[in-house]
């Protein structure tokens, strides 16, 4: 069990921590036809939009319902009215995400009241789906508000077995898939993948897979999200044969699901290890009566290999991992796995999961915290976003990137970290850097009795 | 800060916008904006300044997202890129413990980081819940004998350019005029003079191609505001003999508000182009007025035209008479211009949306009357007059590169988000690779063309439900 140390100073630092905003957004980014609008200042938003943009070198539709002065203090629920009516008029999307922000929460804004507003005022807008999360910045992270919308758009758009009777079952080759925040467009495509190599059909909650995966399609500009989940699918997640959640912070939105639906859930805390990867793909063989096909076997096998291949640079490594809850436990477990072991864990905000991060202590802060805790700790390499860039650099020590953002590194956005192939790579990398670190060289010696003269 | 305040700050009699409503001081809104609010402006406008500790009082929205986002370069402290947030806490807000937290904050800052000065950016939380940002500003100062600066720029108070003025009405309130500058070296045989350059950012290191040439010209800058500057070189713009607006009307305030209070001529310039990088050396010399300078810069403006004309003729095979849509803010709507044409390229538009009626004149003169001008720029837009005009490549700012990328466009970043520097006679070499870099790249035919698999040239039979598969191809 890891001690969890909180925050106790005053400055945070170079943050490491994301806002609760950023992670709702992200979330409703993966339906289709989509588009956030974060009830705040517009700067909330534009913020929220270039750190997207830089991240996923994709345009981002989102909007801001642009408090100003006179909004803020007299009252900004008129401003989600005429954001939302601006937008269908516009862009006529399938969903409008409402996250709210630090400002609108402190103002105490209605969100939930405003969006029944713009229904009774403009019916005429019934059939886009528009859907309201609390996610002041002042709590939690992004990782908490990306499920704190999942959590919402199941509590607004999935009906009860009563209501709409559904059947859990009925379709027999339909899976649920409910993602954290940590997974990448990379990961949610292997997850598709696994699930298609035994004849089924995942439907992913969200699926920023399908939106934020940096495909050139055919039409040149549009206003809301290309790709993701349909919305009008959530209406059938009561008729799959089951459920699966990944990652610690979305098990609040699955445990909804399954009692609203009467669906199995079936929860993974990470898939970056063999044997927890092992257990998955027996869970789709289970559920779809078919065997295990070739094809995977001998991706696990190669991962077994590229174990063996690396087990000589990872073995006694020592790593600092900056990340949030989810993903500093998934990583703290892959280290594990190659015989390495987590010197310094920080993480962006309180969640149950980090009691299990295999770390001695996980502290709650910042990646100044990071820095100074690594001081007498001898770490060969950092694990973290973009911003542990300059606190590695500093550290002395190389880092790979993981994590969000990472606006220096074409493609980091969508690269694969579960799954057999995509523990394998992670590993070839990780020891990669350690041999790079020319660890072990001998300093080259001079006698001091020497002829050479040089 | 209160709504009167505000009302001055938009009051701006320097600027040409003053007298219509534009997009620089109008309302947002809802649902339909683009841009950063007042706090993003201010921010941007004075995080260039390399040795101050800069901490955002806050939730973490403001700063997290934000911090170490811009090209701008320093020659020496790094203090600027570390993120500093008070990062409010849900506790913070309900009991009132914002201002304490900062006040600590700011402690820390001093004690670990031994800054110059600590400049304080106010966000909408504690501006709405009504921490005294100033107070403890003062307060902290006299404490610990680190000047304290704040910036009072909620998100709300309006749109970037209002940040903007925000942070250059806070330099003048706070900072300039706190010391005098360093005696001027004597062992020069020419004479000194000093200048401030307002609104140059120094992205990518852009400046670094442009200080060699004062420094022959025995022109001294003062300070920067804010491209790689220091705290104590702020504090010394009220001595310039002139100031120079770079490329912006972002701080016009400071340039305006000197000038009311220390008599310093200011003018407006830019040093992207052949063009009007000499036109800018030669208004300073003019305007200082010494024809000994005079000369010796008409001297050094032949001088590296000539060189960079021969260096130029490289790329100019490779980029004459392709064709660019030009999408960019103010001043660039032109400088750039004859940057481009300069190099034997035609453009076919610009973009006119923060341009005032001069800027526009001035888009005449080297487009000729018909130029097309671009008032709206949205995406679809801006895609339309592509097409219609046969742009061979979108110059614009980051946010519309995708945009540009996504319509299989070439497309060529402008501005401040950019990796490389333009500025000045060596700057256009730089310019004219990206160009040509982009231009002549072989993704763009093999993007443009259809998937194979689309059009393999098989034609299905329906009646005899038989694919028939072309024998000549």
């Amino acid at each position: 069990m890891a001690e969890i140390i909180k925050r106790k100073k005053a400055l945070s630092v170079s943050p490491l921590k994301s806002s609760q905003p950023i992670g709702a957004s992200l979330a409703f980014s993966g339906f289709k036809r989509a588009i956030p609008m974060m009830h705040g200042s517009q700067g909330c938003t534009a913020f929220g939009k270039v750190f997207f943009v830089r991240h996923f070198r994709e345009p981002i539709p989102l909007q801001s319902t642009a408090m100003d002065q006179v909004s803020t203090v007299l009252g900004a629920d008129d401003s989600i009215v005429e954001g939302l009516k601006t937008i269908c008029e516009k862009s006529k999307p399938a969903l409008i995400g409402v996250p709210t922000t630090g400002l609108s929460e402190t103002q105490g804004c209605d969100a939930e009241g405003s969006v029944k507003t713009f229904y009774k005022k403009y019916p005429e807008y019934e059939s886009i789906k528009v859907v309201a999360v609390s996610t002041p910045d002042f709590t939690g992270s992004m990782e908490s508000g990306f499920a704190a919308a999942v959590h919402a758009m199941i509590d607004n758009l999935v009906p009860s077995q009563e209501q709409s009777h559904t059947r859990p079952g009925r379709r027999k080759k339909q899976i649920n898939v409910l993602v954290s925040s940590m997974l990448t467009s990379g990961d949610l495509e292997v997850i598709k993948e696994y699930i298609e190599y035994f004849e089924m059909r995942a439907v992913l909650i969200p699926d920023i897979g399908d939106s934020l995966d940096g495909h050139l399609g055919d039409d040149m500009f549009s206003p809301v999200t290309t790709g993701g989940t349909l919305v009008s699918e959530l209406e059938t997640l009561g008729d799959a044969i089951a459920t699966i959640s990944i990652g610690a912070s979305i098990s609040k939105a699955a445990t909804l699901l399954s009692t609203r639906t009467g669906v199995v859930n079936h929860h993974f805390d990470h898939l970056m290890k063999l044997n927890t990867i092992d257990k998955f793909v027996a869970l789709l063989a289970k559920l779809s009566q078919k065997p295990v096909p070739e094809k995977i076997t001998r991706q696990r096998s190669q991962l077994q290999d590229a174990m063996l291949d690396c087990h000589f640079m990872l073995g006694f490594s020592k790593f600092a991992i900056a990340a949030d809850p989810d993903l500093l436990y998934s990583f703290s477990h892959l280290v594990n796995s190659a015989g390495g072991s987590v010197a310094v864990a920080v993480t962006s905000s309180k969640a149950d999961i980090l009691q299990h991060v295999l770390a001695e202590s996980v502290k709650i802060g910042d990646l100044e915290d990071m820095e100074k805790i690594s001081a007498d700790k001898k770490v060969d390499m950092v694990l973290g976003n973009s911003h542990a860039v300059l606190s590695a650099e500093r550290m002395g020590v190389p880092i790979l990137r993981m994590g969000f953002p990472q606006y220096d590194l074409i493609g980091g956005f969508q690269r694969t970290w579960i799954g057999y192939r995509g523990v394998k790579q992670t590993l070839f990398d990780l020891a990669n850097i350690m041999t790079s670190l020319d660890k072990g060289e001998i300093e080259p010696y001079q006698s001091i009795y020497a002829q050479k003269a040089d | 800060m209160k709504a009167k305040d505000i009302a001055e700050l938009l009051d701006e009699p320097a600027c040409s916008h003053n007298k219509k409503e534009k997009s620089g001081c109008a309302k947002p809104k809802p649902g339909a904006t683009a841009g950063g609010c007042a706090f993003d402006g201010a921010q941007i406008a004075l995080l260039p300044i390399a040795d101050v500790a800069h901490i955002v009082h806050g939730p973490i929205a403001c700063a997290g997202s934000s911090w170490d986002n811009r090209g701008t370069r320093s020659s020496g402290p790094m203090l600027y890129r570390i993120g500093m947030t008070t990062d409010l806490t849900e506790q913070d807000v309900i009991m009132g413990r914002g201002e304490k937290r900062l006040f600590h904050s700011i402690k820390q800052a001093i004690d670990d980081y031994n800054p110059p000065a600590v400049f304080v950016y106010n966000t909408c939380v504690p501006a709405l819940v009504g921490d005294d940002v100033d107070a403890v500003c003062t307060a902290a100062e006299e404490r610990w004998g680190v000047p304290v600066v704040p910036v009072d720029a909620a998100g709300f108070y309006g749109t970037k350019n209002l940040g903007n003025r925000i942070a250059g009405e806070s330099m003048l309130k706070y900072v300039i005029g706190t010391r005098e500058p360093d005696p001027k070296p004597t062992e020069a045989d020419i004479p000194i003079y000093d200048i401030n350059l307002i609104g140059e950012y120094n992205i990518a290191g852009e400046l670094w191609h442009v200080m060699p040439l004062f420094d022959e010209l025995g022109i001294r800058i003062l300070c920067t505001l804010s491209g790689d500057a220091r705290f104590r070189e702020v504090q010394t713009m009220h001595r310039a003999d002139v100031n120079m607006m770079v490329c912006s009307k972002a701080m016009i305030n400071v340039g305006r508000k000197l000038q009311e209070r220390y008599g310093t001529p200011f003018f407006e310039g830019s040093f992207y182009g052949i063009a009007d990088t000499s036109l800018a050396l030669r208004d300073v010399a003019r305007i200082i007025g010494d024809t000994d300078l005079i000369t010796r810069t008409e001297q050094l403006i032949s001088r590296e035209e000539k060189k960079i004309a021969k260096k130029l003729d490289l790329w100019r095979d490779k980029l004459q008479g392709k064709r660019v849509l030009l999408y960019t803010g103010g001043v660039k709507s032109w400088s750039v211009i004859s940057a481009l044409q300069d190099l034997g390229m035609v453009v076919v538009a610009t973009g006119t949306k923060k341009s005032t009626e001069e800027d526009k004149a001035r888009i005449r003169e080297l487009m000729g009357e018909d130029a097309k001008m671009i008032e709206e720029g949205s995406p679809k837009a801006l895609l339309d007059i592509v097409a219609e005009y046969k742009a061979d490549i979108l110059i614009a700012g980051g946010r519309n590169m995708y945009t540009a990328l996504k319509a299989k466009l070439p497309f060529l970043d402008i501005n401040q988000e950019r990796d490389f520097g333009y500025e000045g006679y060596e700057g256009m070499m730089e310019l004219a690779r990206q160009l040509a870099l982009t231009l002549n790249n072989p993704v763009w035919d093999a993007v443009r063309e259809p998937a194979p698999w689309d059009n393999l040239g098989y034609v299905k039979d329906e009646k005899l439900n038989t694919v028939l598969w072309s024998s000549n191809g």
